[in-house]
């Protein structure tokens, strides 16, 4: 229980002290949910009656602990808010000594609500939406399981510990995207996910090693306050390792392919994991190490630029799928551009990207939880070209994906306009060609994402029923019905958030305000647009769009099968605009050759060796031992040949 | 006369056995032959023997002929039992001990 | 004069002795080698007990005169890294007879010869572990060739006569090889001090005195032993044959322990006898460390054989292993020891659930799987958190050593690092494409059709009679299991005992750490 060393220098002087009181029991956070995991996966079948309320429960404590611990952090002067809890000592070896240890400052706290409230939610729901699955106990295990990691990647004091919670997210997401794992697409998908995780780690830990190698240590408090002896060069490589672990595991440019195929998995997964928490955490990631990017202009200019086209391409794709959640899914892509854009922005973006993060868990949960509940009355059906006029078969279901809708496309005083606004105001407040190219950026994905979302709307919830005389996969008809209360009541609590959680952020800066010990104060500049003029803009473009939307959709009937002769910018958003076949030929088809060659060449040129020197003697051998013939009179003559050679030998020594 | 035509005959006495041993079949004659080429390096033996002066020589003779009767009884032994039980006294016929 | 060492040495030797007299009745020959392995147990905690971290460089000492004429001394002693090879030896010898005891043995084998075999093994790798006279270590080296030859010749699989000549012939080679070399530290250490000896103390007190290219043909005289041991890419190719062969308790076993001996061997004769040449040559090990990581990984993602399967991802493993004995780092050496362990682990339950898989299904072959997840959950899990282990994940135990090694290399060796660093990716891939082929998807492939007497995803799980996991089965993971997560949240103990020894052998080599402790 020592001081440890000032924090960094931007984020104020609040020093790090060890946590007391209430917060020294941190641990607890992480603790019940991994012991319900345990419980659940030990103790099998025989928690399958009460499996998913002990899931539940852990959550829920872990929620009510956490706003405790919220509150009473509130009651210290903003310079005492930032904590540490030291737990053990995970890998001492020598100069390297990696502590396992919790830090709690309003940057985690936040996320901690953030997981523990929508984790709780999305566990409600699930106990109604996994209601007919016979391993139910065994989702609410991964789904524990999930959330302790989570809580360990943000809890986590140093960069180890957060490389833990990073796999062990991956980990979950594994399971819980492969939770249908006879499905062979299931299986691939979450294949698919995990690799392409561990390509981002791959990054996050060389940023690891990088800062020991430097700095002797990978601890928060130390590398932040130390980060100025590194060079610039080391700093830019930090940064851009940071970001490809960011990439992976937030869905960005160019390992976004995973995150669409990781809709296989159940609704609420999707929900919790792959939209409102899990793939936030690159967003987490370069907030938590502001002080390293804090220098280094360049790697935040490449982080802009990452944000600024995956948001682009996210919504482009979004426009062209028909599937409910892979829509929501590229949607979700692109919102985390928007974030990854603001963090990328520095010290004027950070608590916006947060703040978006935050709504967008709000929101983006909704929509989930949403479609969850359309696909659960539709038999699992997720085509939307075969849904339409659901608003009246499911009203509640309707309104509050309604209200998660204009949340998202950032209708005035719900949460989405205060924040995404924010973040396309201050991509405009960038100097010369920067506010220009990525406030156009912004706004342009601003206008497309109420386009696809308007267009999700219409197919789903409006114009005429198109399922009546269709039938599901499994041959049973469509009977479209409302979901119980389990499943309505979080998607409710989440339209709430979705409607207000904006304003009360936004109000007084508030959030930013909680924020600053960790990510520093909230700057404003001005560049090239005014916020005013900006926010006129991207109403224009978002109405636009909306318009757009209702005009080509909203207004006569859709064909059921999508329409095969299409223009070329859809067929490429169809085909993901071709990333996925750029995977393909990159990496897997080379790889399925490298590695047929190398299996080859293994046993039979290296193997091949081995075998061939030892059939060399063998056959050699063979060869020789004909010279036995068993004649004795031949082996006679052998015998005076050697003599009269042995003896000319010794007569040629002798007289030359 | 010189002791070199006893070595001359000696030589000659070799090389017939050498050949004896290399061209005949009969175990018999071949074995004639190996006891020819000994007399001759005995003959050599002796020989030397008398031009150096020594004694040493015709020891090393005395001890050729044990060994040679040595030989004798059990090489003839061993050819008898091969002719017994193979109806053939050709070295020929009995090449088994091979690869 | 310490007796824990020697009665670690014994006791199995007895076991093996008397069980071999047992081969009429089956049960009591399995019931009395489990219980002299589970007597191991009790010597080899008073050894844990009684060792002191950062002590002596040499403990448990013990001597006795072999053949005084060449200096030769029956003389035993551990320190850090031996300790917790021969731990995990008493660990895994248990563990390895509950997993062959229902082991379907080839038509008239008993079971008698089969466990007197096994735990004759243990008193060789104890032995080879605990040696710290050079002729006594090569005596042992060589010994424990021959039971591991009889338990792949006899008892495994269709191509075991060719799997296990070539085990032995490759192993041999080396071993000659290194005889050469032992026969020279005799003779450079009668040149020096008069009198020859064998003894590991005085010699390295006197062979790094040497000049370099005297140290560099010694050094290769070991290296090429150890290195066809540990298998280093390109002499692993026995490995494969011998792994896929072997029933699958000795494969445990020769994956586990025998190959350890390797990079043991590294570690304790090539470091600190050989240091002008291990620094001269450590570029030359490093590219081969590299190359066995991204070989091996891609080599397993192509394998259609599970235990090959097996065998390939562990000369991935060996990789990372050589990598952090090289780097010479305090963080790598520790690494790579603590990897030592984990993979005797991890490796060895990988082994174990394979063999599990494969007494159900009865074919080794990849194809032959699919969807078994759905009919055996609990192995499905348990083959799972083996492969977790495997790909290193945080949580599990591979993850610290893989971290450590990767961490401690990079300040010396950033290059090899992040191309070793690949190697996750390539782990990820290879364990979790056989998870999908063998557990995931529909329920398919000839050896599952059979088992449930029908093809496809229709089939009803609760009417299909695929045996789960039984209590035998259980309870022979279960340690394992607890073991991959313990070393996974809290390995401080094991380190604590790993990282003074490292630490004597960097500073025996004379490198310092490159990221110096400060302040401590």
């Amino acid at each position: 229980m020592t001081t440890l060393s000032m924090l960094d220098p931007d984020g104020g002087s609040s020093g790090v002290v060890a946590a007391s009181g209430i917060g020294s029991l941190a641990w607890l956070l992480l603790a019940l949910p991994a012991f319900g995991a345990l419980v659940l996966l030990v103790g099998g079948k025989r928690t399958d009656k009460w499996g998913h309320l002990l899931g539940c429960a852990t959550v829920i404590a872990a929620f009510a602990y956490g706003v405790a611990l919220f509150f009473d952090t509130l009651g210290l002067d903003p310079e005492q808010r930032t904590t540490e809890v030291h737990l053990f000592d995970w890998i001492p070896v020598g100069a390297l000594d990696v502590e396992f240890g919790l830090r709690l400052d309003p940057l985690s706290l936040t996320f901690v609500l953030l997981i523990t409230g929508v984790g709780s939610l999305i566990h409600i729901y699930s106990i109604g939406y996994m209601a007919h699955e016979a391993g139910r106990r065994k989702f609410f295990a991964y789904l524990n399981l999930f959330v302790a990691a989570m809580l360990l990647l943000v809890l986590g004091n140093g960069f180890v510990t957060l490389y833990f919670g990073w796999e062990g997210v991956g980990l979950a997401s594994y399971l819980l995207i492969g939770w249908y794992q006879y499905k062979p697409e299931a299986a691939s998908a979450a294949k698919k996910a995990f690799l392409m995780n561990r390509v981002g780690d791959l990054g996050l830990a060389i940023a690891i090693f990088i800062m020991f190698k430097e700095l002797g240590t990978t601890q928060y408090s130390e590398v932040f306050s130390r980060v100025g002896e590194l060079s610039s060069a080391e700093v830019l490589a930090i940064t851009l390792l940071l970001l490809l672990g960011a990439c992976g595991k937030s869905g960005q440019f160019p390992l976004q392919a995973w995150l669409p195929d990781a809709m296989a998995g159940p609704t609420p997964v999707s929900a919790l994991i792959h939209a409102a928490t899990m793939v936030t955490a690159g967003v987490y990631l370069i907030a938590r190490s502001n002080p390293i990017y804090n220098l280094s202009a360049d790697g935040r200019l490449v982080v802009m630029i990452i944000g600024g086209f995956t948001l682009l391409i996210g919504c482009v794709i979004g426009c062209a799928y028909d599937d409910f959640k892979k829509v929501l899914a590229y949607s979700t892509v692109s919102q985390i551009g928007y974030m990854i854009l603001a963090v990328g922005l520095g010290p004027v973006g950070y608590a916006l990207g947060i703040m978006h993060l935050l709504t967008h868990g709000f929101f983006k949960a909704g929509l989930f939880l949403g479609a969850g509940s359309v696909m659960h009355g539709m038999n699992d059906e997720g085509n939307i070209r075969r849904m339409g006029g659901l608003a009246k078969k499911m009203p509640i279901t309707f309104v509050t994906w309604t209200l998660g809708y204009l949340a998202l496309i950032g209708f005035p005083f719900l949460s989405g306009y205060f924040s995404k606004d924010a973040i396309i105001a201050a991509a405009f407040s960038e100097e010369g060609w920067r506010g220009w190219v990525f406030g156009g950026v912004a706004a342009l994905g601003a206008g497309i994402t109420a386009f696809y979302m308007t267009r999700l709307l219409c197919l789903v919830f409006l114009g005429k029923p198109r399922w009546t005389d269709l039938k599901s996969e499994d041959g049973r008809e469509y009977h479209p019905h409302e979901s119980g209360l389990s499943m309505t009541v979080p998607m409710i609590v989440l339209a709430i958030g979705s409607v207000g959680a904006g304003f009360f952020f936004e109000s007084g800066d508030n959030l930013s305000g909680w924020l600053a010990p960790s990510l520093g104060e909230l700057q404003e500049q001005h560049g090239v647009l005014d916020h005013g003029v900006v926010n006129i803009l991207v109403l224009a473009l978002s109405a636009l769009g909306v318009l757009l939307g209702f005009l080509l959709f909203g207004r006569k009937p859709q064909p059921v099968e999508r329409p095969v002769r299409v223009s070329f910018p859809v067929r490429a958003a169809r085909a993901d605009l071709y990333g996925n076949a750029l995977n393909e030929a990159l990496f897997a088809r080379p790889g399925t050759w490298l590695t047929r060659a190398l299996v080859f060449v293994d046993n039979k040129g290296v193997d091949g060796l081995v075998n061939g020197s030892a059939a060399l003697l063998g056959g050699s051998s063979g060869r020789l031992r004909r010279l036995q013939t068993g004649f004795v009179r031949s082996y006679a003559l052998s015998m005076l040949l050697g003599a009269v050679f042995v003896l000319g030998a010794l007569l040629m020594v002798r007289f030359s | 006369m010189t002791p070199t035509y006893y070595l001359l005959l000696s030589a000659l006495l070799f090389s017939l056995g050498a050949v004896g041993v290399l061209v005949r079949r009969n175990a018999i004659v071949v074995f004639m032959c190996v006891e020819l080429m000994l007399n001759a390096v005995n003959l050599s033996l002796v020989t030397f023997a008398r031009i150096n002066g020594g004694l040493d020589g015709q020891v090393m003779a005395f001890f050729v002929m044990v060994v040679a009767a040595a030989e004798v009884v059990v090489g003839l032994t061993i050819i008898m039992a091969i002719f017994k039980t193979r109806r053939s006294a050709s070295v020929d016929d009995s090449n088994l001990l091979k690869y | 004069m310490s007796w824990t060492l020697i009665a670690l040495l014994l006791l199995p030797l007895v076991g093996g002795l008397v069980v071999a007299f047992l081969r009429g009745n089956d049960r009591l020959a399995k019931t009395v080698a489990l219980a002299f392995s589970l007597a191991e147990l009790v010597p080899a905690v008073l050894a844990w007990t009684a060792f002191e971290p950062g002590g002596e460089r040499l403990q448990l000492t013990s001597s006795a005169d072999w053949i005084p004429a060449f200096g030769v001394h029956l003389s035993f002693g551990v320190d850090g890294i031996a300790l917790v090879m021969i731990a995990l030896i008493a660990f895994l010898v248990p563990i390895v007879i509950g997993g062959s005891w229902a082991d379907k043995l080839p038509e008239g084998r008993s079971a008698g010869g089969f466990f007197a075999l096994l735990l004759v093994m243990q008193t060789g790798m104890v032995g080879v572990f605990a040696a710290t006279d050079v002729f006594v270590f090569y005596v042992f080296f060589e010994a424990v060739l021959v039971p591991m030859y009889f338990l792949i010749g006899r008892f495994g699989g269709p191509n075991r006569q060719y799997a296990a000549m070539k085990f032995f012939l490759y192993s041999l080679l080396g071993g000659l090889i290194m005889l050469a070399s032992v026969i020279g530290l005799y003779v450079v250490s009668a040149d020096k001090l008069g009198s020859g000896t064998f003894d590991w103390a005085t010699l390295v007190t006197v062979t790094r005195e040497l000049p370099l290219s005297t140290q560099i043909w010694l050094f290769l005289g070991f290296f090429v032993a150890f290195a066809i041991k540990a298998p280093l890419v390109p002499l692993h190719t026995w490995l494969p044959d011998a792994g896929a062969e072997a029933p699958v308790g000795a494969g445990v076993l020769l994956v586990g322990v025998l190959d350890k001996i390797g990079t043991f061997g590294f570690l304790r004769y090539c470091l600190p006898l050989f240091p002008a040449a291990s620094k001269e040559l450590a570029p030359l090990v490093l590219v081969l460390a590299v190359i066995g990581i991204l070989y091996g990984s891609l080599l397993a993602v192509g394998q259609s054989d599970m235990k090959r399967f097996v065998a390939y991802t562990s000369i991935a493993h060996f990789g990372f292993i050589a990598l952090g004995i090289f780097a010479f780092s305090s963080q790598a050496g520790a690494g790579a020891v603590l990897y030592m362990v984990n993979h005797g682990i991890s490796t060895g339950m990988l082994f174990l659930v394979v063999g599990m898989v494969m007494a159900r299904g009865g074919s080794r072959l990849i194809e032959d799987y699919g969807g078994m997840a759905k009919l055996t959950p609990v192995l499905g899990g348990l083959f799972f958190v083996a492969g977790l282990s495997s790909l290193a994940l945080p949580g599990t135990n591979s993850f610290v050593s893989e971290f450590l090694v990767l961490i401690g290399s990079y300040p010396n060796e950033p290059v090899y690092t992040v191309l070793a660093a690949v190697g996750m990716v390539l782990a990820a891939l290879y364990v979790l494409w056989l998870y999908q082929r063998v557990f995931q998807g529909p329920v398919r492939g000839t050896a599952m059709v059979n088992l449930v007497g029908g093809p496809g995803a229709a089939v009803d799980p609760e009417k299909a009679s695929v045996p789960d996991l039984n209590k035998r089965e259980l309870a022979v993971l279960a340690p394992l299991v607890a073991l991959i997560l313990v070393l996974g949240f809290y390995p401080k103990p094991v380190l604590d005992v790993i990282t003074p020894s490292v630490g004597a052998t960097l500073s025996e080599v004379g490198v310092a750490d490159p990221v110096a402790q400060e302040g401590k």
